[in-house]
């Protein structure tokens, strides 16, 4: 079938079996492979993209799913040659070891940082629960997340800068 | 943090950001399964549904029809080309497919080459095998059973399932020590089998290049020299026409130790259809056939006198190592490290024995982030600590003050022959009990007991013995556990280090870029570290056992040693010196007394490489290489405290504080050091509570995906407080000691005993791994159950 979606603001539009999982789209068919593949029973969230607004795990969705739609993966989190700040806070509170959830946890992140600008470390647990990493024992993947949003509310990206920030908050 | 460090005053050691970090947080990393080669081919594995059976026939005709497929290789096909087998890392062979029968569930049987990744796993549907069901053993403690099923019929003289019987420490000394003691507890354990499950799944892209012969394989693999050597060993290739790529690695743990058959299957597809062919599992095939960890059944006593000096232990163990034994250890130690038991204590006699059996499970076991069994040990002797502490009416804190061994007795020789470098043992616990206000601890404790709540704390305290090892003790199949090291210096000063192991997330090319940075007055940002490819490095055994730090870390000083010294004649021909007249001082070469009079490494790099006249005999440019041999092991250690609050009701523990305090000698990058205790924290607490392989009467895996093999998320793991003391190591270069696994070795215990702290009012004794909520109401009610079969 033919299916149409706009990956990271670029349309692609390709002849795909109907069975086919957005992960392996995205990864084979378009070689984004910064999101990456971990299970098989939709526990680990290393697959983790945007549909639309939304994170899912792409090895649950299909590819024919995402037709007409809008998908943002890892590879669009750094804009203008800037990285995120959330792809600097895992930089600076040493957020990933082997990198392999990484992707999966800062799109998680994002989306998090973009609804609740100022979340707690419970907040932050609450909505990396989905997403395993073997590496890091989370503690500074929920650092990391801290780092970018005490930095977006000190440097606001066009908002209002949050407020009540609630820095070193555990 | 604070900025970077200046290397030219304080060296290069300190919390630097890493390097790898660019590409991964771009999604740019480059993992197995993103390698793309033209003209690839991708590879399915057809595995046995049942755990013991007869192959009576493999009928491939209707997947080789399909118009997608490209090869369907089988058992019988192997066996042609005497490939049906390949030895494993413990002087026992494997199945690469099966052909006479399968022995686990989840055994290779055949493999598919097929045109993209669907098709080859549509193939598989259409292989018919005929199995002729044969009974089944899961459980190694009856293993050997008169009348048990013969698992490895094809040993020739193999009657039983018994693989061996290893003893260490004195038997006589053991027996008189417990008979003059006033006290003997004994306990039953269980360390349960438990799988490493790294986020990246295994896989490898082999390449045939069939003009020259070349053989190139990007695998997941923690050993790239060691593969090599095997692969050549196991095919018949020439060694020098092999190339492996480890690239970027999703996690090892141990698990990326061994050689799999997918691997193997994958060569022979490249070599058969002339292409590329990739071959990467699913979770539950890396679950349910890739090596596992642990599945030690042991038997413990110790002894001491009625005032708590501890005397002596014992153990005797039943190894279950599955229907290959796939042990991954140095090989002259069929039960690893497992003998370190003595732990941390000053004791007079200890003995252990250890007995290993086949079962209908899958093959290993694989040190899974510890040191070749020194989980099991450490687990062993810490539990036993604190029944004794219990039978004595001591505080366990108490009872390991008065034992750890002091700070004068090192270097000390252990009762079963470990030789520990360096430690203050009771430092680490005191500061360990200040962090969590051990005291405040206890008496909230009585409080809380006083009002019907369960409130326990658990300690533990354990010595690694990482970093294998000396070549005159241990090898691994004939190679000696040495690492190799090489150093370029470019005309500008930058430097490219070559190192033999290879990094899984430890932050190899931050942290070995910092040591050569450190050596020779560099920054961190001029050095690149090479590695996990064996074109491009020197020979050498690889990351596990926490063993790169201790062993390639010392490679790359000493051969940062050896350029320093070769810049020192180039420096001296420079300043119209002698050489003996120079000193190294804030990172560059300068006239003793004249600090004015000095030249940097880069400096001294572009006149090494100039027409500038050197004395006869130098050769110019400032490369070396090195291989490092190990005087001995290193023995890192630390001091945990668990608190735990659990409903006896409904058996939930709920984790509410771990401290750790670990000393590793000299840290190079302490952020990454914090990062491997926190990641080996949280695993060790997946250990205590919810990770295990289970097995039905039948040998159907029972944790074969992550909604049955449970791993903890950010919701079980509690915010770690880390403390350190740093204690050099006496032997290595810069006194570094590892750290990769401490905190999985160490911390499952102070789990397990902080449950069973909390419930002793309850009369609960012991309890076994993992501690689900299942689990410990059992416990309490007197019927413990077995986790690791569900009969
Ligand atoms: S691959 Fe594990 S949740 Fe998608
Ligand atoms: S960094 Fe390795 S799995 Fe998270």
């Amino acid at each position: 079938m033919q299916i149409t979606m706009t990956v990271n603001g670029v349309s692609h539009t390709r002849d795909v079996e109907a069975r086919l999982l957005l992960i392996h789209f995205l990864r084979d068919e378009l070689r984004l492979t910064g999101s990456h593949w971990g299970c098989d029973t939709s526990n680990c969230g290393a697959c983790v993209v945007w549909l639309d607004e939304t994170p899912v795990k792409s090895c649950t969705v299909l590819a024919a799913m995402a037709d007409g739609r809008r998908v943002r993966t890892v590879e669009d989190l750094a804009r203008g040659g800037r990285l995120d700040p959330v792809q600097q806070g895992f930089a600076e509170c040493h957020g990933l070891q082997c990198g392999f959830c990484t992707p999966g946890m800062m799109m998680t992140a994002r989306w998090l940082l973009d609804h609740h600008p100022d979340p707690s470390v419970a907040e932050i647990r609450e909505a990396l629960s989905g997403q395993l990493c073997r590496c890091t024992g989370y503690e500074n993947i929920v650092r990391s997340v801290r780092w970018a949003s005490e930095h977006e509310a000190a440097q606001p990206a066009g908002g209002d800068g949050g407020t009540g920030r609630q820095a070193g908050e555990r | 943090m604070s900025a970077a460090p200046d290397p030219a005053l304080d060296g290069a050691y300190g919390p630097v950001r890493r390097k790898e970090d660019a590409r991964f947080l771009r999604g740019q990393g480059t993992f197995v399964d993103d390698i793309q080669r033209p003209g690839m081919l991708h590879g399915a594995i057809l595995r046995s549904p049942l755990a013991h059976a007869r192959i009576v026939s493999v009928d491939t005709a209707a997947a080789e029809a399909h118009p997608r497929v490209r090869a369907v290789i089988t058992g019988e096909l192997l066996e042609r080309r005497k490939l049906a087998w390949m030895p494993t890392l413990s002087r026992d062979v494997q199945a690469v497919l099966a052909t006479d029968k399968v022995r686990f569930q989840g055994q290779e049987v055949a493999f598919v080459v097929a045109e993209d990744r669907y098709s080859a796993r549509d193939a598989l549907e259409l292989i018919q095998v005929e199995y002729e069901p044969l009974p089944v053993v899961v459980d190694a403690t009856r293993a050997l059973d008169e009348g048990a099923p013969l698992i490895r019929d094809d040993v020739a003289g193999q009657r039983d399932n018994h693989i061996f019987d290893w003893a260490a420490g004195d038997r006589a000394a053991t027996d008189a020590a417990f008979a003059a003691a006033d006290v003997v507890v004994t306990q039953d354990m269980l360390y349960p089998r438990s799988h490493p499950a790294p986020l990246e799944t295994c896989g490898a892209v082999a390449e045939m290049d069939p003009v020259s012969g070349k053989l190139t394989v990007w695998a997941t693999t923690q050993a790239p020299h060691a593969h090599r050597t095997l692969y050549a060993l196991i095919a018949g290739l020439p060694e020098h026409k092999i190339r492996i790529v480890s690239p970027d690695i999703g996690g090892g743990f141990g698990n990326k130790v061994p050689v799999y058959p997918g691997y193997l299957c994958a060569v022979v597809g490249t070599m058969i259809t002339g292409q590329p062919v990739k071959w990467v599992e699913d979770r539950s095939e890396n679950l349910m056939s890739t090596t596992f960890a642990r599945d030690y059944h042991m038997h413990g006593e110790i002894a001491a006198t009625r005032d708590g000096r501890i005397l002596a232990l014992r153990a005797r163990v039943l190894a279950d190592h599955g229907a290959f034994n796939g042990s991954a250890q140095p090989s002259k130690y069929p039960a690893g490290f497992f003998h370190i038991f003595t732990g941390s204590y000053d004791l007079q006699a200890a003995h252990c024995e250890v007995t290993g059996v086949y079962t209908n499970k899958a093959p290993g076991g694989v040190a899974y982030s510890c040191s070749f069994r020194i989980a099991e040990g450490v687990y062993l002797v810490e539990r036993m600590v604190d029944l004794l502490a219990a039978e004595l009416g001591l505080d366990p804190a108490e009872l390991r003050m008065r034992n750890l061994l002091r700070p004068e007795q090192f270097p000390y020789t252990c009762p079963t022959g470990w030789e520990y470098d360096s430690g203050d043992y009771p430092r680490a616990l005191q500061v360990a009990m200040d962090l969590a206000g051990y005291p405040e601890l206890r008496r909230e404790q009585e409080e809380r007991r006083a009002r019907g709540e369960y409130m326990g704390i658990g300690l533990s305290f354990f010595t690694e013995g990482v970093g294998a090892g000396p070549r005159k003790d241990m090898d691994i199949l004939g190679l000696g556990m040495a690492d190799g090291a090489d150093l370029r210096i470019y005309p500008t000063g930058a430097a490219v280090l070559s190192i033999s192991c290879q990094t899984q997330g430890q932050g190899h090319e931050t942290t070995f870029a910092q040591i050569i940075a450190h050596e020779l007055g560099l920054s961190p940002d001029d050095v690149e570290v090479v590695h996990g490819d064996t074109d491009r490095t020197p020979f050498g055994l690889g990351t596990y056992g926490s063993r790169s730090t201790p062993v390639s870390g010392a490679a790359a000083v000493v051969v940062a040693r050896k350029v320093r010294e070769r810049a020192r004649v180039v420096a001296a021909a420079m300043l119209e010196a002698a050489p003996e007249d120079l000193e190294w001082a804030r990172g560059r070469w300068q006239v003793r007394g004249d600090p004015e009079q000095g030249r940097t490494m880069a400096e001294i790099a572009m006149a090494a490489h100039s027409s500038l006249e050197l004395p006869d005999g130098v050769e110019g440019h400032l490369d070396a290489e090195t291989v490092y041999n190990p005087p001995n092991l290193t023995y890192p250690y630390g001091a945990y405290i668990c608190v735990v609050d659990v409903d006896p009701g409904t058996g939930a523990v709920a984790l509410r504080r771990f401290i750790a305090v670990d000393d590793c000698g000299v840290r190079i990058n302490p952020m990454i050091v914090e990062g491997q205790v926190h990641g080996g924290l949280a695993d060790g607490v997946g250990m205590a509570l919810m990770q295990v392989i289970t097995y039905d009467q039948d040998g159907n895996c029972l944790g074969g995906s992550f909604m049955d093999y449970l791993l903890p998320t950010s919701l079980e793991c509690p915010s770690w407080e880390l403390g350190e003391t740093v204690t050099p190591c006496p032997h290595h270069p810069i006194g570094a000691k590892g750290v990769g696994e401490s905190a999985t070795v160490g911390s499952p215990v102070a789990v397990v005993n902080a449950v069973v702290d909390a419930l002793r009012p309850l009369g609960l004794r012991h309890a076994d791994m993992p501690l689900t909520p299942a689990s410990v109401w059992s416990a309490l009610q007197g019927r413990p159950v077995r986790a690791d079969l569900a009969l």
